[in-house]
């Protein structure tokens, strides 16, 4: 069964060998996607099978799953065919070397497979690290100014903050000195926490943790997110905000793990409370006037790391449940409105929120799906987002978080206000049509509309499934929070 | 090895990093402070040398030439072939005047002395003892990161930093396990390379190499 952990690794490599090799076709483009779709198999394949047998071990113990790095690779899998799929590029978007850009995608989901893989800390932090190297081209991939600036502060603050990152797991490794064998392995790290140094724990957890929530674009370390996230080709966009971000996130778990079973919660709850709340505060302050809609999903995405920090910061069954289901909800949702972004970039030629109205009417094909995932990114029912963040909220309140809370839901407030507004000003508003000159080429799309559409109406569908419908999942996710430590 | 010959070479190759450090700071030739860089490498090198074969490490032999190779070698020839490529020779200048810069070097390296203590315990080892100079290391390249206005000082930077983080390892654990540190050093060098390209299609784009020219993104 151990050939399992292999797989999403290998087929990575060889799909990306393949469309590298076969660069010049434009089919390599659907390399990615079926790599999408053997993480989706695999994972959901592991979550099984680790649910029934418990966790799986290979390459002498580097490798490893449980319940909670099979469930974030099923999201993983989910996401990516949602934004791969529906993130192909038009016919006119492809340049000659297309299939390169087949390659580095097929490459960057597999290091971020490798990074839910690895028990191994310093493993976790090399796929991480990679996953900057990987996508550095894709972010810039567009070229032109704007492009070049966002790949450079996306390359040199993703790194610094990982380095930072390292810095912290240098010194959670020197922590185990005492015990005799120091160790990088997260279990085993688990096992030894109540003889690792407590101040080597509590330096090495801080800093580890702050250089993962740069990769996870928590604030005050968001500054590259923003840029990147707006440049970037739509499928890119739509990896990177729905489960890049996550991934990161997911190794801020797995060290919160350790250091509080070392030191108990409140380090790290105090942190993750300060970055979460500053999160969102950043998004309120922002979305309000924002101008460019590709930077609003950006920030929408800040916004929800934050709110998983704050249900991380909670603790606790109900709330660490809520945090790994927003993981795939939010996933979904956001990578299908990257995607939509995508096309009416195609159409309007430009990012102004201000450049784009009545969608709803002129294009329902872009207007529709636009109006129905910004409600799912506002929370709205029955989408899955809505029950998540409640229990997030509700879970807070539950352990006497009342004032931060409080503090979340007006932030929260003002969020909502200020993204609602621009969602509903680009479908519904009542302006004139403004003046854009459609590029031509776009206008003719290059396949069937039914194909265009369902890989968004996937996205969107599940979410909304999985909020009314969600409840099969229990198990797993009781499970996936066991892995983790268990209720803190 | 002995405890006399130990201390010495640990206080050599400590002693170097931290003076290659401060002379990037102070530095502006793009030329110099690649060639800091290697002597930097090549004392990281050493550094991990003599901690290695004092703690009878078998392995120390391998990781110490992987160390040479990588900081002393491969970094410096692709950041040399970037600016080449790039066309940079001498910095334009800094956020603040490099008498301030050298003060800011010198009160960090004392910040990095302070912090140390605590978390090295009551009775730190010969090499723990020498923690507080990568620290330093850490914190010069953060300095050098926010202080100047090239984006080839940025990478300077970075890699001071890198170096810095890689001192700590040594010196307080002895260093990661092998294949680990194989993927850290790749993963480095591929940022390296990367942002070397980005470094000479900034060049091309903007015709420089200037930070304040990065602002157009912003909210």
């Amino acid at each position: 069964m151990s050939v399992l952990l292999w797989f999403p690794l290998i087929s990575a490599l060889l799909l990306a060998g393949l469309s590298y090799l076969l660069r010049a076709r434009s089919w390599t483009l659907w390399l990615p996607v079926a790599q999408s779709v053997a993480l989706l198999g695999t994972g959901s394949w592991l979550v099984v099978v680790v649910g029934r047998a418990g966790p799986l071990v290979a390459a002498g113990g580097l490798l490893r799953v449980d319940s909670l790095s099979a469930w974030l690779l099923t999201a993983v899998g989910a996401v990516a065919v949602v934004a791969l799929w529906g993130g192909v590029p038009h016919k006119a978007d492809r340049g000659a070397d297309i299939g390169s850009f087949a390659t580095l995608l097929c490459l960057f989901l597999g290091v971020m497979s490798l990074a839910l893989l690895a028990d191994n800390l310093g493993l976790v932090w090399v796929a991480l690290e990679a996953t900057t190297i990987t996508t550095a081209f894709l972010v810039g991939y567009r070229g032109g100014r704007h492009a070049l600036e966002a790949a450079w502060k996306y390359v040199v603050l993703g790194s610094v903050g990982v380095a930072i990152a390292f810095l912290g797991i240098v010194l959670l490794y020197a922590a185990g000195r005492g015990s005799g064998a120091p160790t990088l392995s997260w279990t085993a790290l688990l096992e030894q926490a109540p003889l690792l140094d407590p101040a080597l724990v509590k330096v090495g957890g801080a800093l580890a943790a702050l250089g993962f929530a740069t990769k996870a674009g928590l604030a005050p370390m968001h500054s590259w997110l923003p840029d990147a996230h707006s440049q970037a080709p739509a499928p890119v966009s739509g990896l990177m905000s729905g489960v890049l971000l996550s991934v990161a996130f997911y190794a801020i778990l797995r060290v919160q793990a350790v250091v509080d079973l070392a030191l108990g919660p409140s380090l790290m709850r105090t942190l993750l409370l300060s970055a979460g709340l500053l999160s969102l505060a950043v998004t309120a302050a922002l979305v309000v006037t924002q101008k460019d809609y590709k930077r609003l999903l950006a920030y929408s995405s800040i916004e929800h790391m934050g709110l998983l920090a704050l249900g991380a910061a909670t603790g606790g069954d109900l709330a660490l449940a809520a945090v790994l289901l927003h993981v795939l909800g939010h996933g979904l949702v956001k990578a299908s409105m990257f995607v939509v972004a995508g096309r009416i970039l195609g159409v309007v030629g430009g990012h102004r929120i201000d450049g784009v109205r009545n969608l709803l009417r002129t294009r329902p094909d872009l207007g529709a799906p636009l109006l129905l995932g910004g409600a799912a990114l506002l929370g709205f029912p029955p989408f899955v987002t809505f029950f998540t963040e409640v229990a997030i909220l509700l879970a807070g309140f539950g352990r006497g978080l009342v004032w931060q809370m409080g503090l979340a839901c007006l932030l929260l407030l003002v969020v909502f206000a200020g993204i609602a507004r621009h969602v509903l000003a680009m479908t519904v508003g009542t302006d004139a049509t403004p003046p854009v000159a459609p590029r031509s080429e776009a206008l003719m799309p290059d396949r069937p509309t039914w194909w265009r559409q369902l890989p968004v109406g996937l996205g969107l569908g599940t979410a909304a499934l999985l909020g009314v419908a969600g409840w099969p999942l229990a198990g797993t996710l009781t499970l996936a929070v066991a892995a983790l430590g268990g209720a803190r | 090895m002995s405890t006399g010959l130990f201390d010495q070479l640990l206080a050599l190759t400590t002693g170097i990093l931290l003076l290659s450090a401060v002379l990037l700071v102070w530095g502006r030739s793009v030329g110099q402070a690649i060639g800091v860089l290697v002597v930097q490498g090549v004392a990281l090198a050493g550094l991990v040398l003599t901690v290695g074969v004092h703690a009878g490490e078998p392995q120390a032999t391998f990781v110490a030439l992987l160390v040479l190779v990588v900081k002393a070698g491969a970094m410096p020839w692709a950041m040399r072939r970037t600016a080449a490529v790039a066309g940079v020779g001498h910095e334009r200048g800094s956020r603040v005047s490099p008498g301030s810069q050298l003060l800011g070097a010198a009160a960090l390296t004392v910040l990095a002395y302070a912090v140390s203590e605590p978390l090295l315990g009551a009775h730190p080892d010969d090499a723990a003892r020498a923690v507080p100079v990568g620290l330093s290391l850490v914190l010069l390249g953060f300095w050098q990161l926010l202080t100047r206005l090239s984006a080839f000082s940025q990478l300077v930077g970075f890699l001071v930093l890198d170096n810095g983080i890689a001192a700590v390892a040594f010196l307080t654990s002895g260093g990661v396990p092998v294949t680990i540190e194989l993927g850290v050093s790749l993963d480095v060098l591929l940022v390296v390379l990367i942002l070397g390209v980005l470094l000479v299609r900034l060049q091309r784009e903007h015709g420089s190499l200037d930070l304040t020219e990065l602002k157009e993104l912003h909210d």
